[in-house]
């Protein structure tokens, strides 16, 4: 590569809202349910169905809005997007063209290059599509119109962003920002959230932005970083070869790792927006902004500057329970019960951890109770239980969210600490194992170590290991 | 005389008192459309069944004294632009041709819940888009006045109906002067209420931000006390609007002291036909002998209405008549190489000529690079035309107009001359631009005895006082019948005299 070039890239992001019904009608918004069992005539386009606006969807752009630095629109309008498409019941999408309900925004990433601020273009409210589903058996294509009327936000970027890195950082704060909100749950792969890549390159120091390309398809952060690689590389080829980038829509295969041509500027579609006749113009008053204002849930930054505060907890522990909303909101629950930070972080960051990696789950999915964490905790703070039960006891908890007491007492996992039981049981295995025995009074310390495990082993696992080192001291010592 | 030439609240009252049953009321509408509609054609369909099973629930109810109301018992006919649950709805047009909706308009349910019995769906320009009714994919409905004339439209089966008696009552809906020119047309009164005050849920739509449902009846009792039974507000229409009351029938004195009625010189100057015009201005005379005080002003921008409007309306219709288009119901092609050809297809041969014309009109004035300078244009015209209604509000009570230029044109006559027919809308245009209430009350006929209509228009939520004119204004004539109806086609009917 003779020349050097830099990457800019914008992003529109979809998000479907957390809301229990469809943006213009009553229809349920749950993911899954046989096909056309969440509709009415209003969300399948029905020959003189009206829309009403759902105001949870409002609240929800306005939160979101707010977190994200942007002036809100307390005048702003819905308008029709025309197109013909199956999915798309009436032929025309109800979203915000003219007035979006937010603009001029902005949010702080990190990565390691330091600290810069993505500039949000607009955030606006519309409807979803339907889903057509291919049958090839049959040769025929149905509608599914579950679908259609879920609420979603676009969230559309200003061209701020530079690398792949600086994408995927983007994407994490606004998930973690709208996740904190409860606006959405943000699964790509559910398409829950959706991103599309506005991406050109240009040559380093020049000012004009190159030709874009939008880049669509893409349902992982993996894969939108390999899509990024992939198309700046594609671009800088054609530039080298004297050839010229063409402004077109492209769709990214993630096992091919190869994008395709959809559509080109040339047969954009003419939408003919207008602004929807069917819905009056939102007002939003001073007292509703406030409101939603009021309700602003406490976001990632100020939580980990409590939390350092407020529990002493390492910088490195805040940084990762705060990175789900979930995880945070279980932390401060057992906390509040237990009083001990650290132990509750330490059961998070470690065991919780491991087995959400092992389950292939996410922090979100996580379905225990705070309390039954804090009872955990508590019972080996008692020595109730040693660590090594805790740990399998912690397991149930995650996977049942059993609670800890009544598990220990159903399964007999109680610390023996009857001081009788235990020195029989430590005679017996010093007396079994006399190697060991010579080994210690020879000078090594270790042998010690299996003839504690010997014990455990003995007590079925269930001996306070305190005790039995005191103990073995003491005989060994004789 | 037939039990279909009283009117609904007379007909009411007959069926309360137990002098009729609800089922001979019933009977009584469908042998007078057996009777008239091979000559008329007001109806699209006709459902008997239906309306004589409604018929022994209605007399059930009103026996026991759940159904008091004036309309309980009486028969009504609906424009086909309404969705009627379980009845075949078409917006007479072949790409509705076998849609049944699976649910009924919100003004359909208000009227049912008073007690009415729908007895079938009246004929209609396709969609609404017409001024004559001929544009209707299921032939042409007769002016029962003159068979040879048009009845006007979009709402001419509605009005026809009414004036040959083949049914009580009938609503319609008015979209740029659909329920009060074709009204004008057929000699029958009918009223457009303030834009939001009929749900438009379950209408099918034409110019959403333009279309409101309303009355068409006999007389100005029967269109206060319909108007009150189908007006409400209602949760599933965002532009439906939450009135302070939805008392109209108190309207009804003969009492126009000091009310001020403004005569807009704009309205009655070239284009205007001479009869029409004396006719209407006789109504002024009248209305100033019983005490009101009227004067002539200049509203302003009239020309401008008929532009603005066919932008504005057809530029939602484009939108609006997108979602007809062979997937999901209605007609579909038989023949097809792919999506896109089924909905060329569909939509060539499922549309007729007028609602075509209107789509690409529509898609034409949305189209970037267009969009400003005609659709936003036409959204200042209207926001403008609001502006001179409201100075002149200042001044008067109401607005006295025509509702047309002429009487009822020949059939054949107006589709030739598009444009011409467009211009045939100067008088009842503006009101739908301002959202007003416009009732049509017939005040004479021209040479030949076609019906002339007085056009009342009132400011917004101002139906009580143009109620009131048109119902002083009624107080000074006679209800003249159309030559069908007085040549009594009604011997198997009811005889009462």
């Amino acid at each position: 590569m003779s020349r050097e070039y830099e990457t800019v890239i914008g992003l529109e992001v979809h998000v479907e809202l957390a809301t229990k019904t469809k943006i213009f009608c009553g229809c349920s918004t749950q993911f899954g349910g046989a096909p056309n069992t969440h509709t009415c005539p209003v969300c399948t386009g029905m020959p003189g169905s009206l829309p009403v606006l759902n105001k949870q969807v409002v609240e929800y752009a306005v939160a979101v809005g707010l977190a994200t630095n942007c002036t809100i629109n307390q005048h702003c309008k819905f308008d029709r997007k025309n197109y013909f498409y199956p999915d798309n019941p009436q032929n025309y999408q109800i979203s915000q063209l003219y007035q979006p309900i937010c603009v001029n925004g902005g949010i702080e990433i990190e990565t390691e290059r330091g600290k810069k601020i993505v500039g949000i273009h607009e955030i606006h409210m519309e409807e979803d599509a339907g889903k057509l589903v291919h049958d090839e058996w049959e040769d025929c294509s149905l509608v599914d119109f579950n679908r259609s009327g879920v609420p979603l936000i676009e969230i559309v970027s200003e061209p701020d962003m530079r690398s792949a890195e600086e994408v995927i950082a983007y994407l994490e704060k606004l998930r973690l920002i709208i996740q904190y909100l409860g606006a959405s749950d943000c699964k790509l792969q559910e398409g829950s959230m959706r991103a599309d890549v506005n991406l050109s390159v240009r040559e380093a120091g020049t000012e004009a932005f190159g030709t874009r390309t939008e880049m669509k398809n893409l349902n992982s952060f993996k894969a939108i970083a390999r899509a990024i690689e992939g198309e700046k590389r594609r671009q800088i080829e054609l530039l080298e070869e004297g050839k010229t980038v063409i402004q077109e829509t492209r769709r990214w295969d993630d096992n091919k790792e190869h994008s395709y041509a959809m559509r080109s500027k040339e047969d954009a579609k003419d939408y003919r927006y207008f602004p929807e006749p069917d819905l009056p113009p939102i007002h939003i008053s001073d007292e509703w902004l406030m409101e939603i204002k009021a309700r602003q849930p406490e976001l990632r930054t100020e939580k980990l500057a409590r939390y350092k505060e407020e529990y002493d907890i390492p910088e490195y522990d805040a940084k990762i329970i705060t990175e789900s909303k979930k995880m945070a909101d279980i932390f401060e629950a057992a906390t509040a019960i237990c009083h001990k930070p650290k132990k509750v972080s330490n059961w998070l960051m470690v065991e919780t951890m491991r087995l959400l990696k092992e389950q292939e789950m996410e922090a979100q999915d996580i379905s225990f109770s705070p309390e039954n964490l804090a009872k955990l905790i508590d019972l080996i703070d008692a020595g109730t239980i040693n660590g090594t039960v805790g740990k399998e006891v912690f397991e149930a908890i995650f996977r049942e969210d059993v609670d800890p007491v009544r598990y220990v007492e159903e399964k007999g996992l109680a610390a023996v600490n009857d001081e009788g039981a235990l020195r029989a049981a430590v005679e017996k295995v010093v007396q079994e194992n006399p190697q060991s025995v010579e080994d210690f009074h020879n000078g090594k310390k270790k042998a010690i170590g299996f003839l504690v495990g010997q014990t455990m082993k003995a007590m079925g696992g269930k001996a306070n290991p305190q005790m039995v080192n005191q103990l073995l001291n003491e005989i060994l010592s004789r | 005389m037939s039990l279909m030439s009283l009117t609904a609240v007379e007909l009411g009252k007959k069926i309360r008192a137990g002098e009729v049953s609800v089922t001979e009321a019933v009977k009584e509408a469908l042998a007078q459309a057996e009777a008239k509609e091979s000559s008329v054609h007001a109806y699209v369909s006709l459902n008997p069944d239906y309306a004589l099973e409604r018929a022994e629930q209605v007399q059930k109810q009103i026996a026991d004294g759940t159904l008091t109301g004036p309309l309980a018992g009486v028969p009504v006919a609906i424009k086909d632009n309404m969705c009627t649950k379980g009845i075949k709805t078409t917006c007479s047009s072949r790409i509705l041709e076998n849609f049944v909706p699976p649910y009924s308009a919100q003004a359909v349910e208000n009227l049912e819940r008073a007690g009415a019995v729908i007895i079938g769906k009246t004929n209609m320009d396709e969609f609404a888009m017409g001024s004559t009714t001929e544009t209707s994919a299921f032939g042409v409905t007769r002016n029962p006045w003159n068979l040879e004339h048009v009845p006007g439209g979009s709402s001419g089966g509605s009005c026809a109906a009414v004036a040959a008696e083949e049914v009580s009552f009938s609503l319609g809906s008015d979209t740029g002067g659909s329920i009060r020119q074709p009204s004008s047309f057929c000699g029958v009164t009918g009223i457009k209420p303030t834009y939001g005050t009929v749900s438009r849920y379950g209408l099918i739509a034409y110019g959403s931000s333009l279309d409101q449902i309303g009355p068409v009846a006999k007389d100005v009792t029967d269109c206060a006390a319909v108007l009150e039974a189908i007006a409400s507000y209602d949760p599933k229409d965002s532009t439906s609007v939450k009135r302070d009351s939805y008392d109209f029938t108190g309207a009804l004195q003969d009492d126009v002291k000091g009310l001020r009625i403004g005569i807009p010189r704009d309205y009655f100057g070239e284009g205007l036909n001479p009869e029409v015009k004396e006719a209407v201005l006789h109504v002024a005379r009248v209305l100033e002998e019983k005490g009101a005080v009227a004067e002539e002003f200049d509203l302003s921008l009239v020309q401008y209405a008929i532009p603005a409007y066919y932008v504005i309306a057809s530029a939602e219709a484009s939108s609006n008549l997108a979602r007809f288009d062979g997937v999901k119901y209605g007609y579909r092609t038989a023949e097809y190489t792919d999506l896109h050809n089924m909905y060329k297809k569909t939509r060539s041969e499922g549309f007729g000529p007028e609602v075509k014309r209107r789509i690409m009109l529509g898609s034409f004035v949305l189209s970037s690079g267009y969009y400003d300078a005609y659709y936003l244009k036409a959204l200042r015209t209207k926001a403008l035309i609001k502006q001179a209604f409201d100075r002149a509000f200042e001044r008067f009570d109401m607005i006295l107009a025509p509702a047309a230029p002429t009487t009822a044109p020949k059939l054949g006559e107006s589709l030739s001359d598009p444009i011409q027919m467009y211009l045939g809308d100067i008088y009842t245009i503006s009101v739908n631009l301002a959202g007003l209430p416009g009732i049509t009350v017939p005040c004479g006929t021209d040479h030949s005895g076609l019906p002339i209509g007085a056009q009342l228009i009132g400011n917004c939520f101002e139906e009580k006082k143009i109620l009131r004119a048109a119902y002083a204004f009624e107080q000074s004539k006679e209800y003249i019948r159309c030559p069908l109806s007085a040549a009594d086609f009604s011997k198997q009917g009811g005889e009462e005299e």
